[in-house]
Formats: structure tokens, sequence, C-alpha cells
């Protein structure tokens, strides 16, 4: 296959594997016309932000869910064999390539933002959107209103 | 994730996803996306390298506190490694060779999802 450069064309990739698989019907993605946008409610320099990641605890118990953990000290690893990422191109043994606390720690020290919240979050990929917009997304959202955030990094592997 | 971050936005926290699936997140429609053209599994920088994971975020913090309005996709200044510039075609192909085998897998998933299925109504 000739490399043009190009994005790689998830969807039909996608579409084509689960074709292959047997599947009849295609999986339909989240499409939406109007986009919410909601800016920073004071300089960023006084934001406080959490991290929030699509992988698992490490001693995860194989229920996809809603989960949080400690910032200080971070995780050395979190468990991404569930999700699909590219095994064949790169691995995830890096913790920081996919959730960047340390970076991002590093960049609050600097002044840059104000710090982040002591918990990160994990949302589980879902299959169901419903499960994701009328689940996972509200008690994400009230964890972040605890713990004082004004925004949010979301870093999907 | 695009539907998680619809959700906060729309209660008034501010969101950057950064990602490497741009077709993904566009269909959805999302308000901050830093997209890092990278193989599914890094999105945040090549494994190990400190310095392009701290300018990665550095950037999604500038198109935080910097968008001006929904829908705005900027492209981080990274590639993947030159030593594998054939990465692009390798995520989820499907070669002719693999049909039997993929054809099997997904028979045997359907098995076993109602199998589930059965002794959740039936415990």
């Amino acid at each position: 296959m000739v490399d043009t450069g190009e994005p790689v064309p998830y969807m039909e990739r996608t579409r084509q594997y689960y074709r292959a698989l047997g599947y009849a019907k295609d999986y339909v993605w989240a499409h939406h016309d109007e986009v919410p946008f909601a800016k920073l409610s004071k300089p960023l320099s006084d934001c406080r932000l959490a991290l929030v990641t699509t992988a698992g605890p490490a001693d995860h118990g194989g229920k996809r869910q809603l989960w949080s953990g400690a910032i200080d000290p971070p995780p050395a690893r979190l468990h991404t064999a569930n999700l699909a990422w590219d095994r064949e191109s790169t691995h995830t043994d890096d913790r920081e390539s996919f959730l960047p606390i340390e970076a991002a720690s590093t960049l609050a020290r600097e002044g840059v933002f104000a710090g982040l919240t002591p918990r990160f979050h994990g949302v589980p990929t879902d299959y169901s959107q419903r499960s994701t917009t009328e689940d996972v997304a509200p008690k994400l959202l009230q964890r972040l209103r605890d713990d004082g955030a004004d925004g949010a990094i979301l870093c999907p592997l | 994730m695009s539907l998680v971050a619809r959700h906060l936005e729309a209660n008034g926290i501010a969101t950057v996803i950064i990602g490497s699936a741009l077709d993904v997140v566009e269909q959805c429609g999302v308000p901050r996306f830093l997209f890092t053209d990278f193989p599914l599994g890094n999105p945040c920088g090549h494994p190990w390298d400190r310095e392009m994971q701290e300018k990665i975020v550095r950037q999604a913090l500038g198109l935080l506190a910097g968008a001006a309005g929904p829908r705005t996709t900027v492209k981080a200044p990274f590639t993947w490694k030159e030593s594998d510039p054939q990465w692009r075609g390798r995520y989820g192909r499907v070669n002719a060779a693999e049909r039997e085998r993929l054809l099997a897998l997904g028979e045997e998933r359907r098995r076993q999802k109602a199998k589930a299925k059965a002794a959740a109504r039936d415990p």
C-alpha cells in the first residue's frame, strides 16, 4: 500500500474489518451538526485542569466503568489491552504517551496553568452511545465539579 | 470521548481532546481538538519522548485557552517515526488471506455474546 500521508480513515477501516468478521450492520458513529462551546471562565494560569483517559486501572476487574486515580504518585502503567490501538506499530508501556500527568505537572509548575486536580479519570469506551451520554458523562461532570476543575484535557487512546 | 467532551462543554467545562483518530472525532463534532498524526495508542507523543510530550500538552493548553469557537482542529507539528513510514496502512487492514480466519473469529464472538446473553436471562 502506498502511503499518501493522508490521515488514516479509521471509520472506513473499521467498517471493512467488521464486515470481514461477518457483522451484517455497520456501526453508526455519532454525528452532530451543533457543537457546544464553553470558554474558560478565567485566565489559563488560574485554571485547575483534569486529565481524562480511556485506559483502565492496572488492576482492572474486567468491568468497564468510570473510574478515578490519584495523580500523585502517578500510576506507572494502566490497562489498555481491551482498547483498540495499533499493536503492530506501537506499544502503551509509556503511560505518559497517552496520559501525560508528568508533562502537565511540569507546565503547571512553570505557571502555564494553576495545576492538575488531585484525580485523573478513566472513561470506558462504550459501543453504546446512550450509555456514554446518559450515564458516564454526567457522572464524570460531577467528579470534575467535586474536584474544582475549570477545564479538562481528554486523551483517548 | 467526543461525546464526553460535548457533555462537559454543554455544562460549562472547557475541554481539549488530544487524539489521533481525526475522522472519528470530527465526525462527532467537538469544541477543540489537537490532532496528533500517530498510530492509535500514543496520542500525547512518541513513547519515552518527554520533550515531544511536553510540547504536545503545551500546544493543547494553548488551544484550550485560545480557540475562538467550536470545531477548532489543530494539527500538532510532529510525525511518526521516520524508521516506520508504512504505519498508516497497518491498522485494521483486511488481507484477502485472512478472510476465513476473521469470519471464524466473528462467529466465535457472536456465539460468546449469545451465550452471555442467555446466561444473563436465565442465571
